[in-house]
């Protein structure tokens, strides 16, 4: 728009000048995008290799040289998946210890969180001082008396000593209870004169406002749950009872000789639930990581 | 977010008038609060609080699990302090933090500044693709890695030999195990590093780096006194949170090395499930865990009273 009030030589000279500008900002660009796109290439390797490898017939999988894409394509390898492992029984386990926790731990911490920031009674503040404490304490710190609890209660190889002492989190109590303080108190007060009590304001007002930090947290709880090893390790010893992740490390025996094929077959599937997720919820997922990050 | 306000604003429609004093005073609803606290509080006092207590007890004895304990003193700390194999564990938990902090923080932040750019075309895209590794549990990761190492059948392995470099058996080599195994931390981890540094860059005020550009601060220099500045308590969040996951390493080097070779990636962690689970030397193994927990705590705190006192200074 300048250009044309400008003079003609003027505006001629501007406009090379801009295209000059322009064909060095487009280069910069591209190599900007080529440098990232490399990086980004050998980043994925490792899951590249997962998703290729667990279609790959036995003899290409320890051929020499090793390829990266399958020659042929076989189901081999999910095949034998379920018949060296209880496969279909170990994701089942992880299904339901990640998912009792989550369902657990949600329910529980919103309760606590919702008397820490919307309940007036005496020690609250001092409550939180030693929830927001208590969360700099590894699990690991506690493993050994928590595990001797959960065999005191006949608990070892079962859901209820894998989902139980999971069920509530300090960091999930803390987060909720930062978010419901953000939530306006006018609704609160309305029902409150209304009659209602306070589970129905938690229930009907409080839980329903706050879905977006209800589902972060349930992401982070479920994604953390399904991944872990240390904690299916220590409270399960039958095969029958580990989780996807514990039971893969079955695979790599103290024969030194390791089935990849079948490895990364099961691997791929371990991998599977959570990538779903995260492709249909990334944004979700993403920001949910960055606002647990900064909180 | 927008369910929220919506929702606000549907319910303004027939909202009584705003009551004085609605919100109650002077602790009268202790008892509801209770009720309220009462799953998540039984729930952590007998799986946090409780053995808590119980493992500092422990520490002090020479129980096995299994019959009688006798009180022993500080003999378990001082055999974490004196005994070589215990005291390597320390040493080893410490290298790879040392090796996994700060690598994965660079990693991180020089991600996060190339994902930051505008220039750059499908920025959305290279989120999603770094951030994937984060997803894969670490046992799956060392799997991965494991295969790509292989000293036979290992693609990278085969690659890097192909352009003349030797790694030979990564996992059985006593100086290369532990960069190993920390290496397939650094990928697993550094995308969500890298997602809370993006959240943080965007934060910083676009007029901050105008008024340095005026001031012909150039790219280098805009970074240090401007970005980093504004970047402190982000990175210290990171830092610490970065820390405390290397002290409790364990997932991938008990697939990997198991904690071979000559106990060169034998980590705190990987010791306390040793000791603990399989040798059955619970004193030991809680001792350590005292140590583990101590290093954690002093390490926040340090951390926080740090970046806390940089940042009154920035003020």
């Amino acid at each position: 728009m300048t250009a044309a009030t400008a003079t003609a030589p003027a505006a001629a000279r501007s406009t090379a000048s801009r295209g000059r500008r322009r064909i060095g900002r487009t280069a910069e660009r591209w190599l900007l995008f080529a440098a990232v796109l490399a990086l980004t290439v050998i980043v994925l390797l490792p899951v590249a290799i997962i998703v290729f490898t667990a279609f790959k017939p036995a003899a290409e999988v320890n051929a020499f040289p090793p390829t990266l894409v399958p020659g042929t394509w076989t189901l081999d390898n999910f095949t034998k998946i379920f018949s060296d492992l209880p496969f279909g029984r170990l994701f089942l386990n992880s299904l339901v210890f990640a998912g009792g926790v989550t369902v657990f731990a949600l329910f529980f911490d919103s309760l606590a969180a919702y008397a820490l920031a919307r309940l007036d009674f005496r020690g609250n503040r001092v409550l939180l001082v030693v929830i927001v404490a208590s969360l700099m304490i590894p699990f690991q710190a506690t493993l050994i008396p928590v595990y001797q609890l959960v065999a005191q209660l006949g608990w070892v190889n079962t859901f209820a000593g894998l989902i139980i002492p999971r069920a509530a989190d300090a960091f999930g109590i803390f987060f909720l209870r930062q978010f419901f303080l953000s939530l306006p108190r006018d609704l609160d007060n309305a029902a409150r004169i209304d009659g209602a009590g306070e589970f129905r304001i938690f229930r009907s007002i409080v839980l329903p406002n706050a879905v977006p930090a209800m589902l972060t947290l349930a992401i982070f709880t479920f994604v953390n749950n399904w991944n872990d090893l240390l904690w299916p390790l220590v409270f399960t010893t039958s095969p029958e009872m580990g989780t996807i992740t514990s039971g893969l490390t079955l695979l790599t025996g103290p024969s030194g000789i390791i089935p990849y094929g079948t490895m990364m077959a099961g691997s791929l599937i371990a991998v599977l639930p959570l990538a779903v997720m995260f492709l249909i919820m990334q944004r979700r997922f993403i920001e949910s990581v960055a606002t647990t990050g900064i909180k | 977010m927008t369910s929220l306000t919506r929702s606000r604003d549907r319910k303004r429609a027939y909202r009584p008038p705003a009551p004085l004093g609605g919100r109650p005073r002077s602790g009268r609803q202790a008892p509801i609060a209770l009720l309220f606290l009462l799953p998540a509080l039984v729930i952590l006092i007998a799986f946090v609080g409780w053995p808590m207590l119980s493992a500092l007890r422990l520490s002090f004895t020479d129980a096995s699990g299994f019959g009688i304990e006798e009180w022993v003193g500080l003999d378990n700390y001082v055999r974490v302090f004196t005994d070589p194999r215990i005291l390597a564990t320390l040493g080893n938990t410490a290298v790879y933090t040392v090796l996994f902090t700060p690598t994965a923080l660079i990693a991180a932040l020089l991600l996060a500044l190339l994902l930051g750019n505008r220039k750059l075309i499908a920025r959305g895209f290279f989120r999603t693709a770094l951030f994937l590794p984060f997803i894969v549990s670490l046992a799956v990761a060392a799997f991965a890695w494991t295969y790509l190492l292989d000293p036979q059948v290992g693609l990278l392995n085969y690659w890097l030999r192909s352009v003349g470099i030797q790694l030979g058996n990564v996992l059985q080599d006593p100086t290369l195990a532990m960069p190993t195994v920390v290496l397939v931390a650094i990928w697993k981890n550094f995308g969500f590093y890298m997602v809370i540094f993006i959240a943080g860059l965007q934060e910083i005020p676009e007029s901050l780096y105008e008024a340095a550009k005026i001031d012909g601060a150039g790219a280098w220099r805009r970074f240090i006194s401007v970005t980093l500045p504004q970047l402190s308590n982000t990175l210290a969040f990171v830092i610490v949170f970065a820390m405390i996951a290397a002290l409790q390493a364990f997932d991938q080097i008990y697939v990997m090395t198991g904690g071979g070779p000559y106990r060169s990636t034998q980590t705190v962690v990987m010791e306390i499930y040793q000791e603990g689970f399989k040798k059955l030397d619970l004193g030991v193994a809680t001792a350590l865990s005292y140590v583990l927990l101590a290093a954690t705590l002093i390490l926040s705190l340090v951390q926080f009273r740090f970046f806390g006192r940089r940042e009154k200074d920035n003020a």
